[in-house]
């Protein structure tokens, strides 16, 4: 299969002005993401995980080294210097990412913040209705929940409604930053059926996963990281996974 | 591809002074200034070399600490003062070719009447506080070349409803209204001649911190349902990243640092903008 992802030598390094601190957090890290698989990232808090993410993502500034994306609009695309219009772009319509915490207006609904995930896709309005109701069904999020302010949501009904919105746009590369770190077994389980079902639909995952048994479960290929370097790589044997 | 790369809005080397210059300060960057203050004959460079890009149905935010250009460079942008030398090209304006701030004045007119919309921090800038709110709104229309009343009556009931303005105070003068209000009304004014592109420049500033949250859902919920393209300024970092896709940070007249609005707040790369970001946390 192609590669919808390579990483070629990127490194980080957050340079903290004030304090005169130089923090360097990945370091040359190269490895391929192949199209329609589910890639995890594991390692120890601080191993630079989340900053490999990051810099796919933008958040991050990357420093140094190629982040070649197989675009479905651009065809190949460098994501070190992608314009920042492109990646809002890519943001919208091919790449999501979604962390454990709910980034998201204080008084907006739970129907409008997956509402307009779809419509900015392009979709219409009625497929956005009915797709929102899907998925906010799908999450089992009380229907009484659907209308209020997301501010008021608890813990978990934050997170689900999280997952949601990125899901729904069914990305061709979703980025997932320890999403289930917070959530109780069956709101996990309830993740773990919709990212298998995105993995049939053709959605390539990248992951870091608090729980290990869970990333194992999900996971073709492990890369496992140390003070910013990879220092393993493992697959799975494809007939023993399911 | 069209809207990814046309911008709506192209500025270029946009700069403004107040003051004659002298022999000292010469040029822009003379090492005499002391930020962007000349000592020698007091004048204020107060845009430097400004250039950027809008693009359609984006927001885009401009965050600086008080006096750092930002007030000066959205006057250049609405007219309201001439800026010393710079260029701006407007994508609706004989499609983009002509330097507008080189047209004449009626020209200048018509572009602002017809193509933008302002929100000013003071809406006795934006408002005539003796006018009704609903005659507020008129008068723009009338301004934009339209003379039937009772469209105009129509049209300004739409939107104040909008910016939820109860219908039965339409009548009303603006004075009588709380700051919040009156920002709404300045809102519903700059957005009747639909323009495509919308300037605000501090508009919560002062507002006390609830109604502030409101005119920023009103702000964000109009932006999400007429894709309007808008520059967002205001000294508050907190507000740029309620409503900026993008975000450009100013200091002493110049653009030190521009990105993703989650990237300038998440690994800020300017000292400035880090001191700015952390004061946030
Ligand atoms: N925004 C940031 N600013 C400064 N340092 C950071 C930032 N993000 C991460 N780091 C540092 O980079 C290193 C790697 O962090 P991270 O990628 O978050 O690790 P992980 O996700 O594996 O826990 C850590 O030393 C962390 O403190
Ligand atoms: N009409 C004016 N005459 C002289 N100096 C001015 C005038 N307007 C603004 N300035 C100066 O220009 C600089 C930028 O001001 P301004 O654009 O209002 O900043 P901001 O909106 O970022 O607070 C400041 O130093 C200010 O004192
Ligand atoms: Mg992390
Ligand atoms: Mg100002
Ligand atoms: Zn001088």
């Amino acid at each position: 299969m192609e590669n919808i992802l390579t990483v070629e030598s990127l490194s980080k390094t957050f340079r903290l002005h004030s304090v005169n601190k130089e923090i360097r957090a990945i370091n040359k890290i190269s490895f391929v993401v192949k199209e329609g698989e589910f890639v995890g990232i594991t390692g120890k808090s601080g191993s630079g995980k989340s900053t490999i993410l990051k810099c796919i993502y933008r958040t991050y500034l990357p420093e140094s080294g190629d982040i070649w994306y197989n675009s479905k609009k651009f065809g190949l695309i460098n994501l070190r210097e992608a314009t920042e219009r492109e990646m809002i772009y890519l943001r919208k319509h091919e790449i999501g990412y979604v962390s454990q915490f709910l980034n998201a207006l204080p008084r907006i609904t739970a129907r409008e913040i997956v509402k307009q995930a779809i419509l900015e896709m392009g979709h219409n309005d009625k497929y956005a209705e009915e797709e929102t109701e899907k998925i906010l069904t799908h999450f089992e999020l009380d229907p009484q929940l659907w209308d209020s302010y997301v501010a008021t949501f608890s813990g978990g009904e934050k997170l689900r409604l999280n997952i949601a919105r990125a899901m729904v746009k069914r990305p061709r590369l979703l980025l997932l930053d320890e999403p289930t770190a917070s959530l109780d077994d069956e709101s996990k389980e309830k993740v773990r059926v919709l990212m298998e079902q995105l993995v049939r639909e053709g959605t390539t995952m990248l992951g870091i996963f608090h729980d290990m048994l869970f990333m194992q479960n999900l996971c073709d290929v492990e890369y496992r990281m140390l003070d910013g370097e990879i220092i393993k790589y493992s697959e799975k044997n494809p007939f023993t996974k399911h | 591809m069209d809207d990814l790369s046309n911008p709506v809005l192209s500025v270029k080397k946009l700069n403004k002074q107040f003051g004659p210059g002298c022999s000292q300060c010469g040029k822009a960057d003379s090492a005499v200034l002391v930020k962007n203050f000349c000592p020698v004959c007091g004048t204020v460079y107060a845009c430097r070399d400004i250039s950027f890009d809008l693009y359609p149905g984006e927001v885009l935010g401009i965050v600086g600490e008080s006096g750092s250009g930002k007030s000066t460079l959205m006057r250049q942008l609405y007219f309201d003062q001439e800026a010393t030398s710079g260029e701006v090209y407007i994508r609706f304006y004989h499609d983009g070719k002509k330097n507008v701030l080189n047209e004449s004045s009626q020209q200048k007119r018509y572009i602002r009447n017809h193509l933008m919309g302002k929100v000013y921090q003071n809406p006795l800038l934006g408002l005539r506080m003796n006018f009704s709110s609903i005659g507020n709104i008129a008068e723009k229309l009338i301004a934009a070349g339209n003379r039937n009343v009772g469209q105009m009556v129509l049209r300004g009931q739409v939107l104040l409803e909008e910016v939820n303005i109860p219908l039965f105070r339409m009548k009303e003068e603006p004075q009588k209204f709380s700051g919040g209000m009156q920002q709404r009304v300045q809102i519903a004014k700059a957005l009747s001649n639909n323009p495509p592109i919308l300037l605000l420049d501090e508009v919560t500033t002062g507002l006390d911190l609830s109604v502030q949250a409101n005119v920023l859902d009103l702000i964000r919920n109009l932006q999400r349902e007429l894709k309007i393209s808008m520059i967002v300024v205001s000294h508050d970092l907190g507000v740029i990243r309620m409503l900026a896709d993008r975000t450009f940070v100013m200091l002493e007249g110049k653009i030190i640092e521009q990105g993703l609005t989650d990237q300038i707040l998440e690994d800020p790369q300017h000292p400035y903008t880090q001191q700015l970001v952390h004061s946030l946390l």
